[in-house]
């Protein structure tokens, strides 16, 4: 071990965090933007549509990350009317292969998590939303997406962790993220250990971070905690808790 | 795509067989993990929790490419002359920690899952540690953990398309190195998908008849 060298890594890393942070916020708000119609055409839909929703989510979710990539970044070349056309500005470039690849990536399970949550908001309350008048965007707007968005944010917080830790692959299209900045400094100063530990434990904050963020926000947007059941106590105290009736012994 | 059938035939069982040593390893150590997290005393507790929160909160490829160029360093460091790491090897062992850290999660909840009354009943009939958790908590356990642990290993599958990188001959190579000789990368890299996908499928499929075979018991 070499202190010095891992101190030059903590000094030199760092600046890889930018694009390590552009790549990961990008591409989760692009996934999650595209991710919320289709999860809706995947739990609600006409079953052609859920189904043509079900094989994207599942192509991306099936093939490795590393595959996707290299079929934009790479394969895409190969069709002539690709390079042709003026898309080939953006495909050209190995930031924007990238950031598309995490957002189509993203979306396909961001998609799947919201579709779970969307499937598991009880029946009733959107029965009541109905008899109340509202209509079905209405609906979905302000009763069923929030409640499924609380229902996922568990498994959404998993996702924003594994995208973090997916940027990483950013680095073998040629972009000096934080793992491509720790292979730069390795292949010059011969010294793996002490480099990529330096970046595995910025890495490690990261993701705490994010994890400790997404338990925040869970804490902000859950309902039926104590505090707001007390007050509701408080307001009618007449009626018994569902817990504490005595049924009748046997 | 010429020569490279036989090549993608011979990185299929590269990959298969990669999977296969390091699922197997990571489950056996995963295992130990979440037995020893359950029962043990608190420092060793936290141990294991410092080494699940690590391996889950960093990259794969960062582990793989650490254990890889650090492995040849500390292996030349020991022999006194310059020794390269096998890339078979260091998959191996980078994906085994991988899926260890995050098998031990799952089997750690799994074991907290099963009714405490079970233990006590186990406990009351006579039973000794050791059987209460071959015959008791064990088969319930699995059975609760199967899912989480199917998922362990579809993403495994996926991870060992990253052990290309450090050179590993593996479906994911072939198709680089065919891409570039050929030039036809979208060929290549679409024959790959398509590999990874059906092994992915495969897993899927297992996983679901081993699901319905052992439901988890008492739902």
């Amino acid at each position: 071990m070499n202190l010095g060298l891992m101190f030059d890594a903590l000094v030199v890393l760092p600046s890889g965090v930018g694009l390590t942070l552009i790549l990961t916020v990008l591409s989760l708000t692009a996934g999650f933007l595209l991710s919320v119609p289709l999860a809706f055409i995947r739990a609600f839909g006409r079953p052609g549509l859920s189904l043509a929703v079900l094989a994207y989510t599942y192509v991306i979710r099936g093939t490795p990350m590393l595959v996707q990539l290299f079929l934009l970044y790479y394969g895409l070349a190969q069709i002539e009317a690709v390079r042709a056309s003026i898309f080939w500005v953006i495909l050209r470039d190995p930031l924007w292969c990238a950031l598309l690849t995490f957002s189509l990536n993203s979306a396909a399970h961001t998609t799947e998590i919201l579709c779970r949550g969307l499937q598991s908001v009880p029946k009733g309350v959107t029965e009541a939303a109905t008899s109340l008048g509202l209509k079905r965007f209405q609906i979905a707007r302000l009763v069923t997406f929030p409640i499924a968005f609380r229902i996922s944010l568990p498994a959404y917080g998993n996702e924003v962790v594994g995208m973090i830790k997916g940027s990483s692959l950013a680095s073998t299209v040629t972009l000096l993220e934080i793992t491509g900045m720790a292979r730069q400094m390795v292949s010059t100063t011969f010294a793996p250990y002490e480099i990529f530990i330096v970046a595995g434990a910025i890495y490690l904050s990261l993701t705490s971070i994010a994890v400790k963020a997404m338990q925040f926000l869970e804490r902000r947007l859950s309902t039926g905690d104590r505090p707001t059941r007390r007050r509701k106590a408080r307001l009618r105290p007449a009626l018994p808790d569902h817990e504490i009736t005595t049924t009748p012994l046997p | 795509m010429g020569g490279f059938t036989t090549q993608f035939a011979v990185a299929l069982t590269v990959t298969i067989s990669l999977a296969f040593v390091s699922g197997c390893l990571g489950t056996a150590f995963g295992l130990f993990l979440a037995i020893s997290k359950g029962t043990a005393q608190p420092r060793l507790n936290s141990v294991v929790t410092a080494y699940t929160t690590v391996v889950r909160g960093v990259p794969e490829l960062l582990i793989i490419l650490l254990i890889y160029f650090g492995g040849t360093t500390l292996a030349s460091k020991i022999a006194g002359r310059y020794v390269e790491v096998n890339a078979f090897t260091a998959g191996v062992i980078a994906l085994s920690v991988v899926f260890s850290g995050y098998a031990t999660e799952v089997f750690r909840g799994a074991i907290a899952a099963v009714p405490a009354g079970q233990t006590e009943a186990a406990k009351s009939l006579g039973l000794n540690a050791w059987q209460r958790w071959v015959f008791i908590i064990g088969p319930q356990m699995l059975r609760l953990a199967l899912p989480a642990y199917g998922n362990l290993w579809i993403s495994l599958f996926k991870d060992t398309a990253l052990v290309s990188i450090v050179g590993l001959t593996d479906i994911m190579r072939v198709a680089y190195v065919g891409a570039g000789s050929l030039r036809a990368p979208l060929t290549f890299y679409l024959a790959a998908a398509a590999l990874y996908l059906s092994l992915t499928t495969v897993t899927l499929l297992s996983i679901q008849l081993a699901e319905r075979r052992y439901p988890a018991l008492g739902r």
